[in-house]
């Protein structure tokens, strides 16, 4: 498996998703810089890692997706590749129009870090093998972690199974629908605000952010 | 400005008339308006630390695992396996009294720089924080900026904020204290220093440009405040954390090549404070074309520039010849970069604007011939009067247990932390509200995360002012006893410790009296525990309309880990183990405790003489029985006593999947039974063990010489129980401690 670790200006999670890739799923891994214009040769799974691009500036995720590597992830998904964006990076997925949506402030108009439970949905999606009707806890760490969608596309997101995953009990940010991750219509792009790449050793506190990280990887090496 | 500099213009700039006086004599000329600016920041209390030298001269610095001790821009200790932690405290108290977001943000935002300046990735941010009297004017406003404020420029940094303290009281209503720390990793043989090195050798500006907020801010800082501090406002700068955090990459990837030779953060005083330091630390003169130097205002004056504090620069000495470099991975980062001056062998600091000559200053007036002060000390009147115990009227224990839980220096600060992200970096292995410390596994020499087990560092920030009220010596050194057994509860040995000493007005001889002794009492413990002081600040004029703080000596204590799978928490592993507690309640006393101030609104007593062979022993035993799997929790005591210590193992311990929580069936140690419930003490750790442990805990003890007392059980009651004393279900312990801090601000909850 090769994976793609983008870094943003801003970007403080890339360090942490190049060393689940690399370290625990032993992945040949490539950072790349937001200003290359293409992705590595043979890229099987791109990660946008979770910070603050650009500072937040305007919105979060809202000057990113002009970066030059935006365009190599949009072909890149566009004929089928797999896209994690985790956090800031779901940010930038919905800013590009890869994902539907929008996000807005918490609820609280606070920063929020814990951990949540979440509830993965049968979705069909390759990174969501084995996870379905599964309660998993992961950390939040966001300021605008609130997900907002028409009624319309929130029924057809429900409808189309691209909902992933939804918060468990109680909702950190007040998103609509208790709404964590989308896919896309293809299912090959998934956005969620909690951290997997944080819940990836016991000693650290968990392992429940493992299983779409090997949920992936199987898929990819059975191809 | 008037270009005119007389008397009265270096009265404006803070300076004394004896200051002045010998400003002229040393220089022989009047000086320049620039030269002024220049000599009366760095004569403030702020950066030349004139009051407090002669006293910090005499605390312990050195061990064999200390690489850099004070005088850096961080103290840098060995941490074995090739890496060193680089890491320093320091204040941001008055700039966060004025604006609470900003004062803070950039507060965390300049401890940051220190430790990246040595060439070392952050890994672990803290806070000691202290506020006034919770119903005080403007209070909850103070606290919900000072808070949003540490998590936005933390959070953005993607540095996790990972535990620290914060304490309520009166005396810091018009003066609240915010002293940030940051640790970093380094190899340990790629220490960055600041000091310049080579005639010839190009000094280099990187970072954000110039502009004109914070002129002053240093020489506010030396200042007492009164009513019109408000309008001090301009003098508080504006954070960027973005802009730090692409400073940050792009000076560790230039750290990478062989090109610093000096680097300096351009903090207090900025680029007047960075030239000089880096000058006089290398014995070397510099000269600088102010004209050079990037600006984002049109107009600024040499002046200005010069003693500008904006934000997220830095200055390096860079090897000749390799300007390119640095040129190339700053315009990656998209940040200013511009060769702004050189070397020089004239031990002068000059600055030319456009080719004519601004300032012409032996670095020599501006450091070494900055004023020391032996200031006068007084023990304050009637402070033996104040040496006696206070008397409590009788009250139901379970009342009084939950009022204090309640209290919002001990409630729980869930509400506080929560906002800061404290799972970054894949290293949090304790963070907070768990432990009496956090622990950190160590990364590789690049800040890269290690998979597995393997050694990690463990951090306490902790002072309890009150005591060093009552007494400066003892109370400071109890401080460092606590933060140090608040490392032993979770496995690890203290190694090293950084200060930031917060003081009233050193004028006032009382003031001094009190500093004085606290650095006694601070340099008394850190001897006997072999803990050197590597890195510190100094925080005076903490006062409001003539009303000093708490002493207040904050100290962050540094020590190692084995392994970080094996550690310890605050939280009882479930019912049917057996509670001990290590250590004496013989020490145990009212004096300055929570119950006190609460029950008679009085400080009054003496905190005990410690006793550094008893907290050696008890932080030891632990130590061992934390290492070796044998205790299955430890939580010290420390504000409110047994009964709290004992609350927060039980809540932390959370109601399992099926709603029940646990309980704890206990016995009082000998003694009068209010003071065995709530008076406080030093070198008191409760651990828990399995029954099939107990022998093997009892000679762990004995092996240390800690005493060790059996208190009890935990049961599966949800009830802390202590016959014919107090019975009190765990479920209203935990609302009472959860949701004190909201209730006493009158918080809104954060949701979810």
């Amino acid at each position: 498996m090769k994976v793609a670790v983008v870094t943003f200006p801003g970007s403080n999670c890339d360090e942490d998703a190049a060393y689940v890739a690399e370290s625990l799923l032993g992945a040949s891994t490539t950072r790349v810089w937001h200003k290359d214009a293409s992705l590595p040769d043979g890229t099987d799974l791109v990660i946008l890692p979770g910070g603050f691009s650009y500072g937040d500036a305007l919105r979060s995720g809202a000057l990113a997706r002009f970066s030059p590597v935006m365009g190599a992830v949009r072909s890149f998904a566009e004929r089928g590749g797999l896209v994690l964006g985790i956090c800031n990076g779901f940010q930038i997925l919905l800013e590009a129009g890869l994902l539907p949506g929008a996000m807005l402030q918490n609820a609280s108009q606070k920063f929020v870090c814990k951990r949540v439970r979440l509830r993965g949905h049968d979705t069909g999606s390759p990174f969501m093998r084995g996870l379905a009707g599964r309660v998993l806890e992961m950390p939040v760490a966001h300021h605008e972690g609130r997900y907002h969608a028409s009624d319309e596309v929130l029924d057809r997101l429900f409808e189309e199974r691209r909902v992933a995953f939804t918060y468990e009990g109680a909702n950190p940010n007040g998103a609509a629908r208790d709404i964590a991750g989308v896919l896309s219509e293809k299912k090959n792009v998934l956005g969620l605000m909690p951290h997997p790449e944080r819940a990836v050793e016991a000693v650290l506190g968990g392992e429940d952010g493992l299983g779409m990280f090997l949920a992936a990887k199987s898929f990819l090496e059975a191809r | 400005m008037s270009s005119v500099v007389d008397a009265k213009v270096a009265k404006e700039h803070g300076l004394t008339v004896k200051e002045w006086q010998h400003a002229l004599d040393v220089l022989g000329r009047t000086p320049t308006i620039e030269e002024l600016g220049m000599i009366s920041v760095l004569w403030s209390e702020h950066c030349s630390y004139k009051s407090s030298r002669v006293h910090l001269k005499t605390l312990p610095t050195e061990a064999p695992w200390v690489i850099q001790g004070p005088g850096e821009n961080a103290g840098v200790i060995d941490v074995g396996h090739g890496l060193a932690v680089a890491f320093k405290m320091e204040s941001h108290n008055h700039p966060s009294f004025i604006e609470p977001y900003q004062g803070a943000a950039t507060g965390v935002g300049g401890i940051m720089r220190d430790v990246f300046t040595m060439g070392a990735r952050p890994i672990a941010n803290l806070n000691s924080l202290r506020f006034g009297d919770p119903k005080a004017p403007r209070m909850r406003f103070l606290v919900e900026g000072v808070v949003a404020g540490i998590g936005g420029y933390g959070n953005c940094m993607g540095v996790p904020t990972v535990g620290g303290e914060v304490a309520f009281d009166p005396s810091y209503n018009g003066n609240i204290l915010v002293n940030a720390f940051t640790l970093g990793v380094l190899p340990k043989d790629r220490v960055f220093l600041s000091q310049a090195a080579g005639v010839g050798n190009p000094l280099v500006y990187v970072g954000s440009k110039t502009g004109r907020d914070g002129i002053h801010g240093a020489t506010m800082a030396s200042e007492e405040f009164s009513k019109d501090s408000e309008a001090k406002r301009p003098r508080v700068q504006v954070g960027d954390p973005f802009t730090e955090k692409v400073l940050l990459e792009a000076c560790l990837e230039l750290m990478k090549e062989d090109v610093i030779v000096a680097i300096q953060d351009m903090g207090a005083a900025g680029l007047t404070s960075s030239s000089a330091e880096m000058a006089s630390r290398g014995g070397l003169g510099v000269e600088i074309n102010i004209d050079l130097v990037p600006r984002r205002e049109t107009g600024m004056t040499p002046y200005e520039v010069l003693l500008s504090e904006s934000q997220e620069r830095m200055l390096m000495v860079v090897k000749k010849g390799h300007e390119a470099a640095v040129h190339r991975i700053f315009e990656k980062w998209d940040l200013s970069s511009a060769v702004v001056g050189v070397v020089t062998d004239t031990q002068h600091v000059v600055v030319k604007d456009a080719g004519r000559v601004v300032v012409d200053l032996p670095v020599s007036l501006l450091v070494d011939e900055a004023p020391m002060y032996e200031r006068p000390t007084q023990r304050p009147e009637g402070l033996e009067a104040l040496w006696v115990e206070p008397k409590l009227a009788e009250h139901p224990a379970a009342e009084r247990l939950l009022a204090l839980l309640a209290r919002p220096t001990i409630a729980s600060k869930r509400w506080i932390y929560e906002q800061y992200d404290h799972s970054v970096r894949a290293g949090t292995v304790i963070g907070p509200g768990e432990a009496d410390a956090c622990v950190i596994r160590l990364p590789d020499a690049g800040g890269t995360p290690k998979a597995g087990g393997g050694p990690g560092i463990a951090i306490s920030v902790d002072m309890n002012g009150r005591y060093c009220r009552l007494d400066p010596r003892r109370g400071a050194a109890l401080g460092v006893l606590e933060a140090v057994r608040n490392l032993a509860c979770v496995g690890a040995e203290a190694k090293a410790v950084t200060d930031c000493l917060n003081f009233g007005n050193p004028e006032k001889p009382e003031v001094m009296w009190s500093f004085a002794e606290a650095v006694v009492g601070l340099g008394e413990a850190c001897r006997a525990l072999d803990t050197p002081i590597v890195s510190g600040n100094v925080s005076l004029y903490n006062e409001t309309e003539g009303r000093p703080i708490l002493p207040t000596p904050t100290v962050g204590v540094v020590g190692l880990v084995e392994d970080v799978r094996r550690v310890a928490k605050t939280a009882f592993p479930g019912p049917g183990h057996r509670i001990f507690l290590l250590g004496s309640t013989d020490v145990l006393s009212f004096a300055g405790s929570e119950l006190q101030l609460l029950e008679t609104g009085v400080l009054s007593g003496r905190p005990p003489e410690p006793d550094y062979a008893r907290a050696r022993a008890v932080h030891g035993a632990c130590i061992e029985a934390v290492r070796s799997g044998l205790a299955r929790s430890a939580h010290d005591l420390s504000e409110g006593g047994l009964l709290v210590a004992l609350a927060e193992c039980l809540v932390a311990a959370r109601p399992g999947p099926d709603g029940v929580w646990l309980g704890a069936e206990v016995k009082l140690p000998g003694g009068e039974r209010t003071r065995s419930a709530f008076a406080e003490g030093p070198s008191l750790i409760l651990v828990t063990v399995l029954d099939s442990e107990v022998e093997a805990l009892c000679a762990l003890a004995e092996r240390h010489r800690a005493p060790i007392a059996e208190l009890g059980r935990t049961t599966d009651s949800g009830r802390l129980h202590i016959d014919q004393f107090l019975d009190v279900p765990t479920s209203a312990l935990s609302d009472a401690y959860e949701n004190g801090l909201m209730r006493a601000l009158d918080l809104n909850a954060l949701g979810g």
